[in-house]
């Protein structure tokens, strides 16, 4: 410790030496004298937390749960969607800026127009998978004698899931493929995103096919030509061998 | 006055033309103002005595020190905040022996201990060039520290056991680019005022001179010519160019030395910086025996390997040799191997940006990652860093990172 | 009432590459200059660190760094007669926004025209015939000439240090390169990137074909580099996180990495960020711009007066402020009248995708830019005669990730969900393989942009209006390239080989290519070209339009990034050299 020490400015000083960033009005801001760069300013994503269920009610849950369980089953070679979180990444993504449609254009009027002009209804994500899976529930429960979906045997399962998928099952007030499109999507995604956001469950998605994750050097492999990439997966929150053994 | 600094001084005089105040010198006091101003450039007066966005010397930012709060004052010539009405006597004997006007005693946060080494011309230079700049009306509270530090006489003390004045001698025996470089160091360029370790009241430990000390939460490393811990292993030029552009191939200044590069040596001479590395690289320090690194196949040494390959060598490779002048090589490096870690623990939780000078712009960014590495974690990638590819030194602990992050939550 | 700022020499509208390559010459100059910048500020070490770069969700599905619709999109309709609609979350295209614009998610492919290109009608009317072109097809030449951009190709490609081995070094053909390719003065900044396995198998292919195969000219770098700003760059490393991602280590050319550095240093250069252009002001003439009114995130409205008005926006962006701020004549294309929104323009891409089960590919081993190409079936590399259309493109491995999210392999048939496709898909990933075409769109009279009657923005302006339909003339061109590729792809013994070529209409929701051309193309006509060959707007001559891809007459069979940044270095000259000792027009 030393009193003579402190003859330099801060830290965040120094950072800025060369920065004269003033505030106009709100987040506009005027940059000169050099980048406006201080390490505070990072923006990771946050490490979704297992817990209650944020957007989905119980029943809806479980129809999900069994739904993506169904869509990526579980086998020899590895757990299926409901193991590896993706009902759990679902629903934390529909309680977050996606499920609201967050950034999309969603002034009217609202037209129906050819598939090749995209989506074009007011409905956000989370609007659709309320109504998606109510209408599933009620054609399940109307067709199977008061049975939820969790309870149909998995073949039955199967079944309402390709009949939505080709338009076989007519459901009250929802397209079915337009909402099957949408859970398989999400259902994806889940498996095959960075655990941080509640799938990929123990890196289950890439260990299946071989993804090494959040990696950013392949310098020594790129000409290892033919040779399988040796090191397991890691996540942005790393990997079991990152912390110490013994 | 050397006939290098006299050369450089005619570069600078451009500009002095514009300030108006030189109109209607003599060749002489011309000569001293362009002289003064490169010293003040050389002494990083504005270092802490211009604010960031504020008028020149009219007062700085309020310096943490470990003992409180200091402000260094506004030194421009207006007669009632500033320096306008003292004498050339009272202006070298603050610089010089830290006693300000009416004999007020200075606080050694003013490295009076080094300015001591300087010569009568150039702390005079100084005040001519000090007394061209417009005078700013600007009343600093320059003593902010609690009882008993507030208490200037203390100082009387102080200085009795941590204050050798004198001017700097020559070496007759070494070359005059050397002893240009000593001065420089010691005396105006104050190196040591963060490069050597103090004692329990902030005074220099003069037997281990520019040996590496913490300061403001960083490590300003050893500088010395030892190949271990200090720059023995960095070249003349590698030296030369790492105070002129802020880096080199081995390393990019950031923290408090960002700021020291960018008001101070990016602007110093070649010959001046060239000098100090004639001097540094020769500094005679004692060789210190390389420890045995930390074995690869400690649990702690895997955790970290396993963490480096996954997090770091994107940027600075899987063998730790970095890239030129954009991300610091860590093998060989003496700041990843210091005994006191705190700059590598900070760089890995807080991360920093380089200095971006005009001969080298980039001023590249290491990221934060607090969010990422658990305590633990960053122990053993730090750990591993210092004991991978030829470093060693000893392994740093999970409460040293712990007490780090919640030092840099309080005060980054 | 739109508050006035102090005037400035130079207003820019947009800091991607036109307008920071812009900033440094101008401010370079002496000219105090403000870019205005509509997207946030976006740094390297925060904004996509490595340690968080490699975010799939995040930044390819969820698409972070680019234009959120609710801030601006466009409508979209495939022919004149349907109603155009919003494109209410950007699927088919991605625009960029912030600082740096598309220079930060961009692929880092760098890509010259061919000399033939910049005279497109002529060359094709004299070695085919005039009678030959559909009647139609809108194609024009440039206003400038391969010999005269070559200098700036070269400016562009060293302030980005691109990797790649020259094919013609003034003249002389080089082993190894790209043959075809025109003229260069000098050889790439940095050497090729490494080749993976599957674009090395491609390159023996196609040498059994007879082709020339070459690396692809990359601005990820295989070294690093200092550029002549004295910027510094890092070598890539491979890390397949490149299109649609910033690049975590500095070893992708942006704007950030390349340009910003060195220009924030200048006294007379301010960024002025989340702010956005609404109108070019001109004065009561009409003939001269005085500067831009801008509204910032409070919602508060400024007035910047400036000499001189650069728009250098996303392509759609640079027509929509032609359009409201009422410079240039609007295209109709019930006449053919008029000339801003002609001559839009896309890039018509397609695939051959195969499965090479005795080989481990590690498709995530991968750059935006690396792979092996051919260019042999490019522009009018090849003989059209009796083809029954013009164009071309490049093709070859250059398969760009294996990130699983999008990019899951699976054999022909496979279902796409259930015990089948699981399988499937786990024992594809690892030898499954894209190869691509990248072929020209040519102009015609009914692909245009105007402003659309109904939707407006959160300004209540008007939506820019696409009306865009592939012709027969690229889909008969996208299937020849199709099969020739597919040939090739056979040749590398796969076990299983599918062609795509495209077809129409034109869908807006599939990913192809963000390389939007035209709408304010450069020309020697007043008549079909809304700039001058300087760049510089016929009408306003205060107004330029520095080489963003809406300048482009047409485009071709390329990647229009080296283009873009050739052109902005041709307007810097033509600014400095020409305009600033006389403003007025220069033609």
């Amino acid at each position: 410790m030393s009193l003579l020490s402190p003859t330099r400015r801060t830290f965040l000083t120094a950072c800025t030496a060369m920065l004269m960033a003033t505030s106009t009005a709100g987040r506009a801001r005027t940059i000169s004298g050099g980048p406006p760069v201080s390490p505070d300013n990072t923006s990771p994503p946050e490490q979704v937390r297992l817990g209650p269920w944020q957007f989905f009610a119980a029943d809806e849950a479980s129809l999900v749960e069994a739904a993506v369980d169904r869509l990526i089953p579980p086998d020899e070679r590895g757990p299926g969607g409901k193991e590896a979180g993706c009902a759990v990444f679902i629903d934390r993504q529909l309680a977050g800026p996606y499920g609201r449609a967050a950034g999309l254009y969603t002034r009217p009027p609202f037209m129906p127009g050819a598939e090749t002009q995209g989506y074009q209804s007011p409905d956000s994500p989370a609007a659709r998978y309320r109504a998606g899976l109510k209408a599933i529930a009620a054609y399940v429960k109307a067709t199977y004698s008061g049975k939820t979906f969790a309870e149909l045997a998995a073949a039955d399962q199967d079944k309402v899931l390709s009949g939505l998928e080709t338009n076989a099952i007519k459901l009250d007030g929802v397209k079915g493929p337009d909402f099957f499109t949408l859970l398989l999507n999400n259902t994806m995604e889940g498996f095959f995103a960075d655990p941080i956001y509640g799938g990929n469950r123990d890196m289950a998605g890439w260990k299946l096919v071989g993804f090494p994750g959040a990696r950013y050097d392949y310098r020594d492999w790129v000409e290892r030509h033919n040779e399988p990439y040796p090191l397991p997966p890691v996540s942005i929150m790393g990997r079991a061998d990152w912390t110490t053994k013994g | 006055m050397t006939t290098a600094t006299r050369t450089l001084l005619a570069a600078s005089s451009a500009i002095l033309i514009l300030s108006g105040a030189a109109f209607g010198r003599d060749k002489q006091s011309f000569d001293q103002i362009g002289h003064g101003r490169y010293l003040t450039t050389l002494s990083d007066c504005a270092g802490c005595h211009t604010a960031p966005g504020g008028a020149p010397f009219a007062g700085g930012l309020p310096l943490q020190t470990p003992f409180g709060t200091l402000v260094a004052p506004n030194i421009t010539p207006d007669t009632e905040t500033g320096i306008g009405n003292w004498s050339d006597d009272d202006f070298v004997a603050a610089i010089r022996d830290g006693r300000g006007h009416n004999g007020v005693r200075l606080y050694p946060a003013m490295p009076y201990p080094a300015y001591t080494k300087m010569t009568r011309d150039d702390v005079l230079a100084i005040r001519a060039y000090l007394a061209t700049v417009p005078p700013v009306r600007h009343n600093v509270v320059a003593n902010q520290l609690p009882f008993p530090f507030n208490i200037r006489l203390v100082m009387l003390a102080w200085n009795w056991v941590n204050f050798t004045p004198g001017r700097y001698m020559p070496d007759p025996g070494k070359s005059a680019e050397w002893n240009r470089g000593a001065y420089i160091v010691q005396g105006p360029g104050h190196c040591g005022t963060c490069h050597t370790p103090k004692n329990l009241l902030g005074g220099d430990k003069s037997d281990q001179p520019l040996q590496g000390a913490v300061l403001q939460g960083w490590f300003a490393p050893n500088i010395t010519a030892d190949q271990h811990k200090g720059i023995g292993q960095w070249s003349k030029d590698d030296l030369a160019q790492y105070l002129k552009t802020g880096t080199n191939k081995w390393t990019l200044a950031s923290g408090p030395m960002a700021e020291a590069v960018t008001h101070s040596t990016s602007q110093m001479t070649d010959a001046d910086v060239t000098a100090i590395a004639a001097y540094l690289l020769d500094s005679g320090a004692g060789q210190s025996t390389k420890p045995a690194p930390v074995a690869a196949d400690d649990p702690v040494m895997k955790a970290g390997a396993a963490i480096y390959k996954d997090a770091c060598s994107a940027c600075h490779k899987g063998d730790g040799s970095g890239e030129s002048q954009l991300f610091p090589r860590l093998a060989g490096s003496s700041l990843v191997q210091s005994d006191d870690p705190t700059t590598l623990v900070r760089m890995v939780l807080h991360g920093s940006y380089a200095v971006a000078t005009p001969a080298a712009p980039t001023g590249p960014g290491m990221p934060a990652f607090d969010w990422r590495l658990n305590d633990a974690q960053a122990a053993a990638v730090v750990t591993y860093i210092r004991n991978s590819w030829g470093n060693a030194a000893p392994p740093v602990s999970a409460d040293t990172v712990s007490r780090s992050r919640a030092q840099l939550a309080k005060s980054p | 009432m739109a508050r006035k700022l102090p005037r400035k020499d130079v207003v820019i509208i947009g800091l991607g590459w036109t307008g920071s390559i812009l900033g440094y010459e101008l401010a370079k100059a002496g000219l105090d200059v403000v870019a205005i910048e509509r997207g946030p500020w976006r740094d390297t070490a925060t904004d996509f660190p490595p340690a968080y770069a490699p975010d799939e969700l995040r930044y390819a599905v969820r698409l972070d760094l680019f234009l959120r619709p609710a801030q601006d999109t466009l409508t979209f309709r495939n022919k004149m007669n349907q109603t155009a609609l919003p494109i209410r979350n950007f699927s088919g295209f991605l625009p960029g926004n912030g600082v740096g614009g598309a220079g930060v998610h961009w692929n880092g492919q760098t890509w010259r025209f061919l000399p033939t290109d910049f005279k497109l009608r002529s060359h094709l009317e004299q070695r085919y015939g005039k009678a030959m072109l559909p009647d139609d097809m809108t194609i024009q030449d440039w206003p400038v000439s391969y010999d005269e951009l070559e200098p700036c190709y070269d400016r562009f490609e060293k302030l980005c240090g691109t990797s790649g081995k020259a094919g013609n070094l003034r003249g002389a053909i080089q082993a190894g390169g790209n043959p075809f390719e025109g003229w260069r003065s000098s050889e790439y900044p940095t050497p090729p990137l490494k080749q993976g396995l599957a674009a090395t198998l491609f390159a023996e292919a196609a040498r059994k074909v007879g082709h020339s195969p070459f690396p692809q000219p990359a601005s990820n770098l295989s070294e690093a580099y200092t550029n002549p700003l004295g910027i510094r760059m890092g070598q890539c490393s491979y890390c397949g996180f490149c299109e649609r991602f910033g690049c975590g280590n500095y070893s992708k050319a942006s704007p950030q990495v390349c340009v910003l550095p060195a220009l924030l240093r200048f006294p007379n250069f301010t960024a002025q960020t989340e702010s956005e252009v609404t109108r070019i002001n001109l004065d009561s003439t009409g003939k001269r711009a005085t500067g831009v009114t801008y509204v910032d995130t409070s919602g508060e409205e400024w007035e910047q007066p400036a000499d001189m008005v650069l728009l250098c926006a996303f392509s759609f962006f640079n027509v929509q402020l032609m359009l409201l701020s009422g410079i240039g004549k609007p295209y109709d294309p019930q006449t053919g009248q008029g000339v801003v929104g002609r001559n839009y323009a896309y890039q018509t891409t397609s695939g051959v995708s195969i499965i090479l089960k005795d080989k481990v590919l590690n498709p995530f081993i991968a750059t935006g830019a690396h792979g092996m190409i051919i260019d042999d079936y490019n522009g009018d590399n090849f003989d059209h005669t009796g083809l029954g259309f013009f164009g071309g493109g490049y093709m070859g491995a250059g398969q760009t990730n294996g990130r699983p999210i999008q990019t899951r392999p699976v054999p022909k048939g496979t279902p796409k969900w259930g015990a089948a496709w699981k399988k499937a898909t786990a024992e594809t990933y690892q030898h499954g393989f894209g190869l691509s075409t990248h072929g020209s769109s040519y102009s015609y009279r009914d692909c245009y942009l105007d402003l659309d009657p109904t939707y407006k923005d959160r300004f209540g302006r008007p939506l820019m209006r696409m009306t865009f339909d592939f012709h027969d003339n690229e889909l008969k061109m996208s299937a020849y390239l199709t099969e020739r590729l597919a040939e090739i792809a056979k040749a590398m013994n796969p076990s299983e080989v599918s062609a795509h070529p495209r077809k129409g209409p034109y869908d807006s929701t599939i990913y192809q290519t963000t390389h939007n051309t035209g709408g304010t193309v450069m020309g020697s006509d007043p008549a079909t070209s809304v700039l001058n060959r300087y760049c510089q707007s016929w009408d306003v001559h205060n107004v330029f339009v520095p080489g963003g891809a809406s300048v482009f007459p047409q485009n071709h069979g390329y990647n229009p990034t080296d283009t873009v940044g050739a052109l902005a270095y041709w307007t810097a000259d033509a600014i400095t050299t020409r305009y600033l000792k006389n403003p007025g027009p220069l033609m």
